[in-house]
């Protein structure tokens, strides 16, 4: 009898894990690792016992290394400036996390997202951005479009996107002014972006497109080197970080639009910040939809919406609403585009109505 | 000849850690006690036919159930019901009667009698000591035997195995005969033994194939009398070459080739569960909540096998098991072992906990069970004890990432689920299918947050149905 009783102890402890869990909210993981090892010797470990070690931290801290590559290209094109953006925008956010955390009473984990929103965040600026005007996208972004939401895995939209787009509106001269790479003086010369309307290509157009490739072009400070996004987004799906289907049907559609409505393919795809939102800001985990299907219909929605913007709206690029306005739409793309289970076959019902 | 299946086939590529892969079986000593649980196979639990006190002998039925879908319980040892008592199955996640016998001194066997043709054939087998003399006997006399099964009624076949409380040994543990009467409108045209053992550290099955297999190919040959299908696919990960090979050449020799071939498959997790195998194999889908059976096909396990052979060449009722034990064990190895052996005095034949990891898990390291309780006895179900550290999961916040979206050979989203069953909307659970996981614990394995998915997954399952 003393075994029942025994027995049935564990397979409490065995639920109650499970319960737990479940309020993870309120358990600090500080306290179940406590707990874990008082109860070292009746520990019940839930299958599977194995696990793969891919973390989340791991995961964002790969997805941020390889942000490294348009950074680079930021700092060659526009100089220490652009450092300076990056570097006030990505402390702000650690920081405005941390203290976001501390007043909720939560335990601040270092799994790298505020890293990548704040690093994502600066480099879709323009170059001459105040200081004081990043810091205020950047603790927006955390604070607004992530920690009000409930913080990693709960926010609706892409918290780097609706940074920008809360800076954008708010500020939108500054956020209108760009310039051509090279000038880091204070006479620097204002120009165009590429996709804006006055924006006149000089010499040849073989050159023009060198220039888009390389980055040699105005723009957002991370976003006007083609080729180091292309490779970025190559060794992310190569290391399976993000999927292949959002990126390459985003350019996709792009595409197939601009044949339809007879723009310069090559423009399209390469100006502006296409390349680097259909690889760093669409595939977002959070805000983008877990199924294949899904994620492609996303993708296409993004290339749709892009295009009619940059077609027909009144602003010049519109990348960032697209992906955003779409980020709204996940949660009913994950309702209604779910993977048939193996085996399904349509309820009686439906084969009797044909 | 062998088929090879190397397309791309969807699944989790595990470290297979499978250290016991080349120790021959070794057969341990009786033990001292068994505990056998009244309930050892999906369905009704049996009635007890002794009382304590009462003196039992190997292989005498002491627990059997009216209901169609069961299978008696034998007693394992010669000895006296030194008691009866209620334990937890943390296996099947239930409280089961159980019965404990206390051995006494000499071995008393009571094993189901044989059909006359078999007579000799058992009287030989006996004077076996060593299995590989029993395995070059049978296979020099293979045509007879083959013969002598053929003249056997079906009807005697299925009742020697409902007798022999044979069930499913790959761990689902349903009963054999049910699967060899299959409803009269649906017609069986497959049979697959399942030899895969996708599981990582499990041996025992590759062990069974390599010594056992012609015992193995009796017992599938018996299956194929009875089921009568026109085709017996012998499924096997392409990680167990040396099986393979094995199998082949004793289908060869038995002259067999004409009906049963050897599959090669990608060793890809979860292949031997029941549904992906019969889609790897025969690119069937078995239809939600639906059986194998509706796609004309009956899945066994080779230990199920080998176990049939045993019943209906010698008699003798499923009162033992091939199992590995492995990880952190001072002598792991492929042992046979007494049903209802504690797991204790078996880790004591193994030298005992190699260093300070204590947690028993009954199974492999993806579905296996961590019982916490040393002196859990081996069940039918059990193929695998493994001794190693569990994982103190600290738990994350899903991140949305779809992986296990991705991974579930169910085609699922698991990720839902946790939701659902963390803010109690079971009916969520079963508008998204829950019932069609088959608990494979690819979607925890691949988790970056560490979510214990597939905990949160049973437990909406038995609030679903009500346990």
């Amino acid at each position: 009898m003393n075994e029942i009783n025994k027995e049935n102890i564990n397979e409490d402890n065995s639920k109650n894990n499970v319960l737990n869990d479940s309020k993870a909210d309120e358990v600090s993981s500080e306290a179940a690792k406590e707990s874990i090892i008082v109860r070292e010797n009746n520990f019940i470990s839930q299958s599977p016992h194995i696990w793969r070690g891919i973390s989340s931290a791991k995961i964002m801290y790969i997805f941020f290394a390889s942000l490294i590559f348009p950074s680079v290209a930021a700092v060659y094109f526009f100089g220490l400036r652009a450092l300076w953006v990056m570097l006030a925008s990505t402390i702000t956010s650690v920081v405005v996390e941390l203290i976001i955390k501390k007043a909720r009473k939560k335990n601040f984990k270092m799994d790298g997202s505020a890293l990548i929103t704040g690093l994502l965040l600066a480099l879709t600026l323009p170059p001459r951005i105040p200081i004081w005007m990043v810091v205020i996208g950047a603790a927006f972004s955390i604070a607004l479009a992530k920690e009000a939401f409930g913080g990693l895995g709960y926010n609706i939209f892409n918290p780097a996107l609706a940074g920008r787009a809360f800076l954008a509106i708010c500020f939108p001269t500054f956020m209108t002014q760009w310039y051509l790479p090279g000038n880091s003086g204070i006479d620097a010369v204002t120009s165009a972006s590429p996709l804006g309307e006055s924006f006149v290509a000089e010499g040849s157009k073989i050159a023009f497109y060198r220039d888009l490739f390389f980055g040699n072009v105005a723009g957002s400070i991370g976003e006007t080197s083609a080729m180091l996004i292309i490779i970025a987004g190559i060794l992310l799906i190569a290391f399976r970080i993000i999927d292949w289907k959002i990126p390459l049907v985003y350019v996709a559609t792009v595409v197939i639009m601009s044949l339809i409505f007879g723009e310069d393919i090559l423009f399209q795809v390469m100006a502006g910040g296409l390349l680097f939102g259909a690889v760093f800001m669409a595939t977002d985990y959070v805000t983008s939809p877990v199924t294949g299907l899904g994620r492609i219909v996303f993708a296409i929605g993004c290339g749709l919406i892009t295009f009619l913007i940059r077609r027909f709206g009144a602003m010049p690029e519109g990348v960032c609403f697209s992906i955003l306005v779409m980020n709204g739409f996940t949660p009913l793309i994950d309702k209604y585009i779910r993977p048939k289970p193996f085996g399904y076959v349509k309820p009686q019902k439906a084969k009797q109505a044909k | 000849m062998t088929i090879k299946r190397i397309k791309f086939t969807a699944g989790l590529k595990l470290p297979e850690n499978k250290i016991t892969e080349h120790m021959p079986v070794v057969r341990l000593d009786l033990p001292s006690k068994v505990v056998l649980p009244l309930q050892q196979h999906f369905g009704q639990q049996c009635n007890l036919l002794v009382k304590k006190g009462d003196t039992v002998r190997t292989g005498q039925i002491i627990a059997d159930s009216d209901s169609f879908i069961s299978a008696p319980i034998h007693s394992t040892i010669t000895g006296v019901v030194s008691s009866v008592f209620k334990m937890i199955n943390p296996l099947a996640n239930s409280i089961v009667d159980a019965a404990e016998i206390t051995a006494s001194e000499e071995e008393d066997v009571q094993y189901l009698p044989v059909n006359q043709v078999f007579e000799e054939i058992k009287k030989d087998l006996e004077g076996f000591k060593d299995n590989n003399e029993a395995e070059k006997y049978l296979a020099d006399k293979i045509k007879e035997i083959i013969s002598r099964i053929n003249g056997l009624d079906n009807e005697e076949i299925i009742s020697i195995v409902k007798n022999a409380g044979i069930v499913g040994l790959g761990g689902a543990t349903f009963p054999t005969h049910v699967k060899l009467r299959p409803p009269k409108d649906k017609q069986i045209d497959s049979l697959i033994i399942n030899g895969c053992e996708c599981e990582p550290y499990i041996t025992a099955d590759h062990r069974i194939m390599l010594e056992y297999g012609m015992q193995m190919l009796i017992g599938a040959y018996i299956f194929y009398k009875v089921l009568n299908p026109g085709k017996v696919y012998i499924a096997i990960e392409d990680n167990k070459e040396d099986a393979i090979l094995n199998i082949d050449s004793l289908i060869a020799k038995s002259g067999l080739s004409k009906s049963f071939c050897v599959v090669s498959l990608k060793s890809k997790y979860p292949m031997g569960a029941e549904k992906t195998l019969i889609k790897n194999v025969l690119k069937r889908k078995v239809p939600v909540g639906g059986l194998p059976l509706d796609v004309g096909v009956v899945v066994n396990n080779v230990g199920t096998c080998k176990a049939a052979c045993d019943a209906v060449l010698r008699g003798q009722p499923l009162i033992e098991k091939i199992i590995s034990v492995t990880g952190a064990v001072s002598n792991p190895g492929n042992f046979i072992v007494r049903i209802g052996t504690p797991v204790s005095e078996i880790l004591k034949c193994c030298g005992g906990f190699k260093s300070e990891i204590r947690e028993i898990i009954l199974g492999g390291p993806m579905m296996g069970n961590d019982i916490n309780e040393e002196n859990f006895p081996v069940t039918k179900a059990v193929s695998c004890i493994l001794i190693k550290r569990g994982l103190p999961r600290n738990e994350g916040h899903c991140i949305r990432c779809g992986r296990c979206v991705d991974i579930c050979p169910m085609n699922l989203m698991p990720l839902n689920y946790v939701n659902f069953v963390k803010n109690s909307k079971f009916d969520m659970c079963r508008e998204y299918h829950i019932s069609s996981c088959i608990e494979c614990g690819s979607c925890a394995y691949v988790c970056p947050s560490a979510i214990p998915i597939v905990a949160y997954i049973k437990t909406g399952k038995s609030i679903l149905t009500g346990k």
